[in-house]
């Protein structure tokens, strides 16, 4: 090992003098404050709105405007917790010595990385993050940093994602192919459903979506924070009788309905899946989708090692998904790399 | 080659199998001689060659990735070819093409060149393509395709195109090669029906029928014969004027793996009987068959190792004559004189058993049991039984001997598909090694009860362990009776042993884990 690397190792230690992990999550000691914590606590940072990073029951809430919003809607939060807004760019101090600010992340809605500043050092928690165009979301921006914790969950070389416009080509292509079928795309209701649906208007679908109730108030929520997805309705709402209304046009609902009872009421309905997972086969046909879209909110394998590499962390913590093959892959490029093995995130949601 | 690729997407991803035959057909209608063909044989699996080996594919992967990395990524996707597919990383100055050859473009020029040239024309095609493309062309290349679609399904959809019954195509396939221009030229309408006169066609065999408790009563020694039942592979030997063929129970033609019996067939017939390897003069294991059946072409030391045995049981044809309309008493004695003129070593014919009662068929039944799996069980057939391909009342009859039984832990489980997908139903069992690790030795998902899914289900949720993709370890607590019908040594499985249709019999719920089996018991079963 070099003077330089033994330097970098050093300025680690001091980080994990600060930053630990605990079995509810990421601790920053001076702040008494946990990140994405997965078990109710007294401070939790919060860097997206996504069900495996915020949960309900934290005494105070640090997060962006919109996530807070996203945890509202969830009931993720109630009258008694504690919320502070912070909207991207704006510091506060956490007290210890700790300042708080947020960055974009590109994931969904308010994502954020949560930048942590104590005794001149910088430590960057990036949270789910993707560097693909996303219509529906801020994009991501690199802070440089000492420490960079990502995450890793398509951290293996067989992840390319394809450029969404693509993969809604395909879904616009076989919809005129087969105009008498109902295509219903499963995407989970926060951040994939409203990038699919922004992307379908951007490509030129003209036609109402039909949507599941489940993903009508996050929809809501993305138009109040001013986006616009054209017409939508409510299956619900229109009769039983009238089945020949959806053939030949598009129907959203989540993953697990689109075999499900729910689908019979559609003509011939043709089950796909918008999902980053769709990429391998064997998972695909395990949801028995039909056609399966290549649709991820996270970084890929190349912009996973791009983004660490940009940042200029000589450390990077993983903390969950395919570590080990991050792990090499980035101290192949020099840098210190370590899984964190964080417990409790979920590899279905996205 | 990308309306090829387009293809094997949509059969891949079409779950019905109505649906499958119509994308099939239309593609059929509107792709032209002869990609069609070439197509049509990829997918019924009648390609004779590889049009590259998978070692180039892994030499070229060795160069372009790294090792440690490549590992991973194929442990997480499962298999080579779609590993290497999607993580393909571009030569540094790619040949660019304006657009991609026709299918047959790509197999003329593969056929043509050498292995230097092979290796590049491989690289410049993978710089050029999508995922999905990259993945046909290794599934095709390395003759691995797997969509989903039988070779009888593909037969049903040429004879809905030319609406005419199945057996009219099953009666051609044989005779056929690819790229199938003559086949194609008569179902337009261009030509006249292909000329299979002279060319060794497979005919469908007779089945049987699993012996129940009531069909005992019409069981004798004067009107049934009792035959032993071998642990190898039922196949028919074609040999005329125009040559021998050997085809399996599906009809494929699996001639150019066993040239000793080819050779050896010295007769104008057609023979059903059980395909077996005789290591050492000595009938072998199904799992010493398996190596001979997987090579394509086996090289001479493996033929010495292991030459390949006819037990032949049925004759349907001899010397032009139609036999099938004779009774099997007849039919037998005409197999006599047939295999008595051939050499022992290659062809004998299947003994009759001595029994007068059932009694004495049960004794010889635990007879095959002491066999360690060489022998499965007992046929018993009526000696007045004409020869009717598929499985008519009362002609034959199975009776296999009682499968094995061995305690296994529950390791892994995966959720199943159709009605089980919201379910764990597959699991993966392991048994214990001297040093009291589990290993596992399969995987299986039936033999349980609707109600019994459901508990097992539960229990697996609340006994997570790991997840690596798909597949969830479990707390290695739960003990299950696994049925087996035999187990054969394999280098494959760490456990170093591999069991043939293994079956959930029974859970232990009560079981403590650690008094599940031993590997070594494995090996005290089937007496290896
Ligand atoms: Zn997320």
């Amino acid at each position: 090992m070099n003077a330089s690397a033994e330097k970098k190792v050093q300025i680690s230690s001091i980080a994990e003098t600060w930053m630990e992990v605990r079995a509810q999550g990421l601790y920053c000691k001076p702040a008494d404050c946990y990140i994405d914590p997965v078990e109710p606590v007294g401070r939790a940072i919060i860097t997206h709105g996504h069900a495996d990073h915020a949960r309900s029951g934290h005494g105070e809430v640090f997060a962006t405007p919109e996530t807070i919003a996203i945890m509202r809607t969830r009931y993720y939060t109630n009258d008694d917790t504690h919320e502070t807004a912070l909207a991207y760019d704006a510091r506060t101090d956490l007290g210890g010595g700790v300042t708080l600010w947020f960055a974009s992340a590109g994931h969904i809605l308010g994502s954020a990385q949560a930048v942590l500043e104590y005794n001149g050092q910088r430590v960057v928690a990036a949270g789910d993050f993707k560097r693909h165009p996303d219509p529906t979301c801020a994009p991501f921006e690199v802070v440089p940093c000492d420490v960079f914790i990502t995450e890793a969950t398509f951290a293996l070389p067989v992840f390319q994602h394809p450029p969404l416009e693509s993969e809604v080509d395909k879904l616009m292509r076989s919809m005129r192919a087969l105009p008498g079928r109902t295509h219903i795309v499963g995407v989970y209701a926060l951040g994939k459903c409203q990038r699919v649906m922004k992307t379908l208007r951007l490509a030129g679908y003209a036609h109402p979506f039909y949507l599941h109730g489940a993903l009508k108030r996050l929809t809501e929520l993305y138009e109040s924070y001013g986006q616009d997805f054209g017409a939508w309705e409510l299956v619900s709402e229109i009769p039983r009788a009238d089945k020949g209304r959806f053939r030949g046009k598009l129907v959203l609902c989540p993953p697990a309905q689109i075999n499900d009872r729910w689908s019979r009421r559609f003509a011939d309905p043709l089950p796909t899946v918008a999902s980053g997972w769709m990429q391998i086969r064997a998972r695909a046909r395990q949801k028995r989708a039909e056609m399966a879209l290549v649709v991820s909110d996270h970084a890929d394998w190349g912009d996973l090692i791009r983004t660490c590499k940009e940042t200029g962390a000589p450390h990077v913590w993983i903390t969950h998904g395919r570590v080990e093959a991050l792990e090499y892959a980035l101290r192949r490029e020099g840098i210190n790399a370590k899984g964190l093995n964080l417990i409790g995130r979920d590899e279905g949601v996205e | 080659m990308e309306a090829f690729s387009r293809l094997l997407d949509d059969l891949y991803f079409t779950n019905s199998n109505l649906a499958k035959e119509t994308i099939l057909s239309n593609y059929l209608r509107a792709t032209p001689d002869p990609d069609r063909g070439w197509t049509l044989a990829a997918i019924a699996g009648t390609l004779r060659f590889d049009l590259f080996k998978r070692n180039v594919i892994k030499s070229l992967m060795q160069e372009r990735m790294d090792p440690f990395l490549f590992d991973l990524s194929r442990d997480y996707v499962g298999e080579m070819s779609e590993t290497v597919a999607l993580a393909w990383p571009q030569s540094d100055s790619p040949v660019r093409l304006n657009r991609l050859p026709d299918l047959a473009d790509v197999i003329d020029e593969f056929q043509s060149r050498d292995k230097a040239g092979i290796r590049d024309y491989l690289i410049m095609l993978l710089d050029n393509m999508t995922p999905a493309q990259r993945w046909a062309l290794l599934k095709l290349g390395t003759r691995g395709l797997r969509i989903g679609m039988s070779a009888r399904t593909v037969k049903r959809t040429l004879a809905n195109m030319k609406s005419v019954p199945l057996d009219d195509i099953e009666k051609l396939w044989h005779g056929l090669e690819p790229p199938y221009e003559n086949l194609f030229a008569w179902i337009d309408g261009r030509a006249p029906k292909p000329d299979m006169s002279g060319v060794l066609t497979y005919s469908p065999v007779m089945l049987a029928h699993p012996i129940e408790d009531k069909d005992f009563d019409r069981i004798s020694p004067d009107t049934h014969q009792a035959e032993w039942k071998f642990d190898g592979i039922r196949v028919q030997i074609s040999a005329g004027q125009s040559g021998v063929k050997v085809f399996s129970r599906k009809g494929d033609d699996i001639s150019h793996s066993f040239p000793d019996l080819v050779d050896a067939a010295d007769f104008n017939a057609v023979i059903d009987g059980e395909l077996l390897v005789k290591p050492g003069g000595e009938i072998g294991r199904f799992n010493d068959l398996q190596q001979r059946l997987n090579k394509k072409k086996p090289s001479k030391k493996l033929m010495e190792q292991l030459p390949a045995h006819i037990m032949a049981y049925d004759i349907l044809s001899l010397n032009g004559e139609d036999l099938r309309k004779l009774p099997l008493s007849e039919r037998r004695i005409h197999l006599a004189s047939l295999t008595a003129d051939q050499n022992p070593d290659r062809f004998s014919m299947s003994e009759k058993l001595n029994f007068k009662t059932t009694d004495d068929l049960t004794a010889l039944r635990e007879e095959a049991a002491q066999t360690g799996g060489l022998i499965e069980g007992l046929m018993i057939k009526d000696k007045s039984s004409l020869y009717v391909p598929g499985r008519p009342k009362h002609g034959w009859y199975k009776w296999k001997r009682d499968p094995f039984l061995l305690d296994a832990v529950l390791m892994y489980a995966q959720r199943g598909t159709g009605k089980r997908s919201s379910y764990y139903s597959d699991y993966t069992f392991g048994l214990w090694n001297e040093e009291d690790k589990l290993l596992p030795i399969g995987k299986a998902y039936f033999g349980f009860t609707d109600e019994e899914l459901k508990e097992i289900d539960k229990w697996i949720r609340n006994h997570k362990l790991a997840r690596f993709g798909p597949v969830q370890e479990v707390e290695k607590e739960l003990v299950f009776e696994v049925a087996f019908d035999s187990a054969h040594e394999s280098a494959r499985h760490k456990s170093g042993y591999a069991l043939r249709f293994p079956r959930i019999h029974r859970i232990r719920w009560d079981k403590p884990a650690a008094e599940a089996d031993r590997l070594t018991a494995i090996a005290a079963l089937i007496g290896a």
